[in-house]
């Protein structure tokens, strides 16, 4: 019978036909915990009852949100679930790789066909290596620290077709932006995306998860990226697994689908305070902005700070009065900045440069608004208050429009610098 | 029991901001609940009072800490004409009662409203207005007042399993 990608994977782990609609006690291959929400899924794990957790090798946990400690409670909380780590034999990536959501990927902890949970929104984003991934809150998460499964409400889908070619200095990011503002900030509340057609195909798997990333933003469970050859590649590198065919069938009963061309798409920007609120770059060029911030699980990859750094091109300085933060997702993604010597490019032009965590983006450790400032953020939500004072104002854009705001102060169309 | 109403797309940023969330006790949460968004709620919330709001509340952050702030100041009960799906969970595990109301537009704040579980109703200005009933899997939790309580006792799931 003719099934969605989510219907195909949750099928597949509880080893018989289950379709939109039902509720399984499905297991879970993967379970994320941070030091945000993490501390409070122990607790909760211990209020259940919990001794050991189901199987240590499946939880991966990290910190990145208040990294190094900003506070003597962050403190805390990073020594209490090291401590946690230590008794349950969890291996804990600590505060050293980076953001949780880059790490997870690069690291091969995600692969086609699996469910993972995140007590984290943006958990999603392993939609991008083909697994089902969903993020829950701390108390679901106890429940699957003790048992290993949890559930789960087979979701209906939309299909999302993507065809046409990015136009210089439009991409991914750009992509996501117009989808959430065509389908909007609940357009897909309880339902997974599936991201097929020419663009996505021929997208790198950084762009990838830059889209599976920000499929929460328009209320969905999951964003799934069909693997194919190059998924396969990516996971292969990182983890010893054979190829399985998994795609939606044409006939599947999709909620909903939907064509998109990219071919004319001009970059987006998403205008305060909500994600959906999304317009041409056009629209909006000349705002004048107080912080930029190059970064976050959505763009902070080598590929996120390659496409700033071409737009930056010869220029000597980022304008005058405007800060740059710019904040590379992982360990692994700052070295292959700092090798290729985008670093130092970012650096000399003025910005500030921090080790990888989710900085500005998790509004309460650094680079706070005041009120009246305005940001613009290559990061994934703008809701008031997200980045500090709830007088200010936060545009979310590509890293292109944001180097290129950088280089003027104000919001600039990439294309024109 | 009064009504503090607020609109659409009410994220879990304005229920509790990221920079208190090393907080984990509901009572200290809820001296900063909408704090920068709504200042006088977390002073003049009451036990038993209601939070409503328009479409799509709840959107965001996984954070349970917003629940947890609610709960802290009293409220028992969340009436939305739409939830965002982890907050609606998140609420249902922390034994706040998150209410799917598709009238809710009618409800202005400081209305007067009881709440009739049972009979599948809340009672605004002397009008009925119907909600939807949690779906059956979240039913057990709720009436066992949270994941807690009803994962407690439990020594294993049957994976696979379905409601």
């Amino acid at each position: 019978m003719a099934a969605t990608i989510a219907e195909k994977i949750f099928s597949q782990r509880c080893g018989r036909a289950v379709r939109a609609g039902d509720v399984v006690m499905a297991p879970v291959d993967a379970a994320m915990i941070h030091d945000i929400t993490g501390p409070l899924a122990v607790r909760v794990f211990r209020e259940m009852g919990g001794a050991r957790v189901y199987d240590p090798g499946r939880i991966i946990m990290l910190f990145d949100h208040q990294i190094p400690a900003d506070s003597i409670p962050a403190a805390e909380n990073h020594v209490f679930m090291r401590q946690f780590a230590e008794e349950q034999e969890i291996h804990n990536y600590d505060l050293l790789e980076g953001v949780c959501h880059q790490v997870v990927m690069e690291k091969g902890r995600a692969a086609p066909g699996e469910i993972i949970v995140g007590t984290d929104s943006h958990t999603c984003t392993y939609g991008a290596a083909g697994a089902f991934a969903t993020g829950i809150g701390s108390t679901d998460m106890g429940f699957v620290l003790k048992f290993g499964a949890l559930y789960f409400r087979v979701p209906e889908s939309i299909h999302l077709e993507v065809n046409g070619t990015f136009g210089r200095r439009v991409g991914a990011k750009d992509l996501i932006l117009s989808l959430a503002g065509d389908i909007g900030a609940d357009g897909a509340t309880y339902m997974a995306l599936e991201f097929t057609g020419r663009a996505m195909r021929e997208m790198n798997m950084a762009g990838r998860m830059t889209c599976a990333n920000m499929a929460i933003e328009m209320g969905a469970k999951a964003g799934i990226v069909p693997p194919d050859a190059a998924t396969w590649e990516y996971v292969a590198a990182r983890r010893n697994i054979e190829p399985f065919d998994l795609a939606g069938d044409p006939d599947a009963a999709y909620a909903e689908s939907r064509q998109y061309n990219v071919t004319d798409l001009a970059p987006q920007v998403a205008v305060p305070h909500n994600v959906d609120n999304v317009v041409d770059v056009g629209d909006v060029a000349g705002t004048k902005v107080d912080q930029i911030f190059i970064g976050s699980c959505t763009n902070g990859r080598y590929e996120d700070l390659a496409e700033a750094a071409e737009v930056l091109g010869t220029a000597d300085a980022f304008a005058t009065g405007v800060r740059v933060i710019v904040i590379p997702a992982s360990r692994t993604e700052y070295l292959k900045a700092l090798r290729a010597g985008l670093i130092e490019r970012f650096v000399e032009a003025g910005a500030l440069v921090e080790a990888p965590c989710c900085g500005p983006c998790m509004g309460g450790a650094f680079g706070l608004l005041a009120p009246g400032e305005v940001s613009l953020s290559t990061s994934n939500r703008n809701f008031r208050g997200r980045q500090g004072s709830t007088q200010a104002s936060v545009y979310l854009a590509s890293p292109a429009t944001a180097a290129a705001s950088a280089l003027y102060g104000e919001i600039t169309d990439p294309r024109e610098v | 029991m009064r009504v503090w109403k607020f609109g659409d797309d009410i994220d879990t940023d304005a229920i509790i901001p990221g920079r208190f969330l090393t907080i984990y006790d509901p009572a200290e949460l809820a001296k900063h609940a909408f704090e920068g968004t709504r200042d006088e709620f977390a002073k003049g919330a009451r036990e038993g009072d209601i939070v409503v709001g328009g479409s799509n509340f709840g959107c965001g952050s996984s954070r349970e800490h917003a629940p947890l702030a609610l709960l802290g100041t009293g409220i028992r009960v969340v009436v939305a004409k739409s939830f965002a799906r982890i907050f609606y969970r998140n609420a249902v595990n922390t034994g706040l009662l998150p209410l799917v109301c598709p009238g809710a537009d009618e409800i202005r704040d400081g209305d007067a409203v009881s709440v009739d579980i049972g009979g599948g109703f809340i009672e605004v200005n002397g009008k009925r207005l119907p909600v939807e009933p949690v779906p059956g899997f979240l039913k057990k939790i709720v009436e066992a007042g949270g994941l807690v309580a009803y994962a407690k006792d439990l020594d294993r799931v049957e994976t696979c399993s379905t409601e």
